[in-house]
């Protein structure tokens, strides 16, 4: 694995950006869901939360911070650190 | 001292910071000795960005004029379903720096990029992609700067009631004289500054609405008893229909990896640790700001429902609810969003006029033929031509400009999201592709836009995407055949 820095490399950040698009379609299924799946109805047999209609409440108010746990927990469990400099060649000898 | 002195006075202090900031990063830069090195600290601030300054500076010159006035005013009159689609902006930090995170990071050191240009001129070695994104970059950064600098000069004339030309002389000259002196690191500074004068300024102003409308319960009543529709997802009348709403997932979700301004950032910043970092903190505090702000606006229809124009409620309200210091921090909020939208873009169009034309073409791309003092006076001097050829078009803003801003978003994407992210991923990808894909977005968002065909709602921005999709794929593959039988790749 070593021999081959780069494609280690970019095989992370392909896993990455494929998880940040996970990430991000969840997002989006859960402001769909709460906003139009609560919403759609006659505003007159809204529940409210806090005050805030519930559709409101659960798509936006709760929607966003929990996209941020989400991600917190993506990023520290499946992010990994590396180089970003070309030294990691100097190492292994090979001059790109 | 009255009232308008108090107000400006958090305004004037905030500017002076900021020249502050500029100063201490000219500094700084001093210290790099070669021409190289002082372009790539001008203009990218030696890659040295750590996790929380990355997360600002991305939030800061994403968010702009409509952010804190364009937005919640609308919301003002559309309700809760504006809230709701401004909540779309939540990921953009995430999804612009885990799309092209590590993988642009790497491209650009090992490229030596300090532009976005650059970074295509790599990619596709081709001068008519770089000069097309040059072009495309200076036009369109030079309308959507006269947007931002009208916007602020006319909040900051409704606040404080002095005349237009008061407001655009003092932000107007202090944001481009910070950027022409200090370069990126003051843009990136200033930004993280102004990025927490913009959350303190949205908390203040939701919390005195609140306040003022007797508890969130009773604001949310009293907007219903004007209208139903306030609180519904889909707004007054339906005002606000799906079709619509789903297009602005496209428009400023995966859109924003077409903004120049925003993706430059992905080469500056330090190590994976402050990618990883910004990540999460640029998604924290974008939510919070524009859930507050646009919130805010929804609410002030519940204390002030009369108002003629939507762009008017966060003013009045800020007038009408702020003591005036107060109201001062919370004009300086909206006046950061746009002085850290146009600084960046200044210093894009800046380094597009010197680095991508000027250098590459005539000094065949060695920096090291012009001297460092020459090239620190050239760098200097273009920020503020620039600066002031905008400022200057803002006094009396010519028609043209004014009507090329209205595609100076949409068309920026048009032209940058295929060549950078698709050039990115896909190996195939090449000039002739990106080519096609730039003259077919651009274009095709510019004839949507004047044509306004019905399309059920959908924003022009969906076929435009799609457009510049297609012609990038069926251009590369064009242009791998051709270059497969010329036998002609480089």
């Amino acid at each position: 694995m070593d021999k081959h820095p780069k494609d280690w490399r970019f095989a992370q950040a392909n896993k990455e950006a494929l998880l940040t698009l996970g990430a991000y379609a969840l997002y989006f299924i859960w402001w769909y869901v709460c906003a139009y799946g609560m919403g759609s109805g006659d505003p007159e047999q809204y529940e409210y939360v806090f005050g805030l209609p519930e559709w409101f409440f659960y798509s936006c108010i709760v929607g966003y911070p929990l996209i941020t746990i989400l991600l917190w927990a993506v990023v520290r469990f499946k992010f990994k650190d590396m180089p970003l400099d070309e030294e990691l060649d100097e190492k292994t000898g090979e001059k790109r | 001292m009255n009232n308008t002195m108090m107000t400006v006075i958090p305004v004037i202090l905030y500017l002076t910071m900021s020249f502050g900031v500029a100063l201490w990063a000219r500094k700084k830069s001093e210290s790099s000795g070669s021409s190289k090195g002082f372009l790539e600290d001008y203009f990218i601030g030696g890659r040295s960005m750590g996790g929380m300054v990355l997360a600002m500076t991305i939030i800061a010159s994403y968010t702009s004029a409509s952010s804190f006035v364009g937005g919640p005013g609308v919301a003002y009159k559309l309700g809760l379903s504006w809230v709701l689609l401004a909540m779309i902006q939540v990921p953009t930090t995430f999804l612009t720096l885990g799309i092209l995170g590590k993988r642009f990071a790497i491209m650009a050191r090992r490229t030596d990029s300090v532009t976005i240009t650059d970074y295509l001129r790599a990619r596709y070695k081709s001068d008519a992609v770089v000069i097309l994104c040059s072009v495309a970059l200076i036009v369109f950064f030079m309308a959507a700067m006269l947007a931002q600098f009208i916007g602020g000069a006319r909040l900051f004339q409704t606040v404080t009631g002095y005349p237009y030309i008061v407001g655009l002389i003092l932000f107007g000259v202090s944001v481009v004289l910070y950027t022409a002196i200090g370069g990126f690191r003051a843009v990136v500074l200033t930004d993280a500054i102004q990025g927490i004068v913009m959350v303190v300024a949205v908390v203040v102003i939701l919390l005195a609405v609140i306040n003022a409308g007797g508890g969130m319960e009773n604001c949310i009543q009293s907007l219903k008893a004007i209208d139903p529709g306030l609180i519904t997802p889909t707004g007054p009348k339906d005002a606000v229909p799906q079709p619509f709403v789903l297009s602005f997932w496209v428009l400023v979700g995966i859109g924003i990896l077409g903004l120049p301004q925003t993706t430059q950032r992905c080469m500056g910043y330090r190590d994976s640790k402050a990618m990883h970092d910004a990540m999460i903190i640029g998604t924290l505090l974008i939510g919070f700001m524009i859930l507050c702000a646009h919130l805010a606006g929804t609410l002030g229809r519940a204390i002030l429902p009369e108002l003629p124009a939507g762009d008017l409620a966060m003013p009045s309200l800020i007038v009408e609810l702020l003591s005036p210091v107060w109201a001062g921090v919370f004009i300086a909020g909206p006046l950061a969003a746009i002085m850290s939208t146009v600084d960046s873009m200044l210093l894009l169009v800046s380094a597009a006029i010197i680095k991508d034309l000027y250098i590459h073409y005539r000094l065949k791309g060695d920096a090291s033929r012009m001297t460092l003092v020459s090239i620190k006076k050239m760098s200097l001097v273009c920020t503020v031509v620039v600066g002031l050829m905008v400022f200057v078009a803002a006094i009396q803003p010519p028609d043209l400009l004014v009507w090329i801003n209205l595609f100076a978003f949409g068309g920026l994407e048009a032209a940058f999201l295929c060549p950078i992210v698709i050039g990115l991923y896909w190996e195939k990808a090449n000039s002739t592709g990106a080519i096609s894909s730039i003259i077919i977005g651009v274009g095709t968002f510019i004839v949507l836009t004047i044509m306004k065909p019905a399309m059920g709602g959908v924003h022009a921005i969906v076929p435009t995407t799609l457009a510049s999709l297609t012609a990038f794929v069926l251009g590369s593959y064009a242009g791998l055949s051709r270059s497969k039988t010329g036998q002609a790749a480089g």
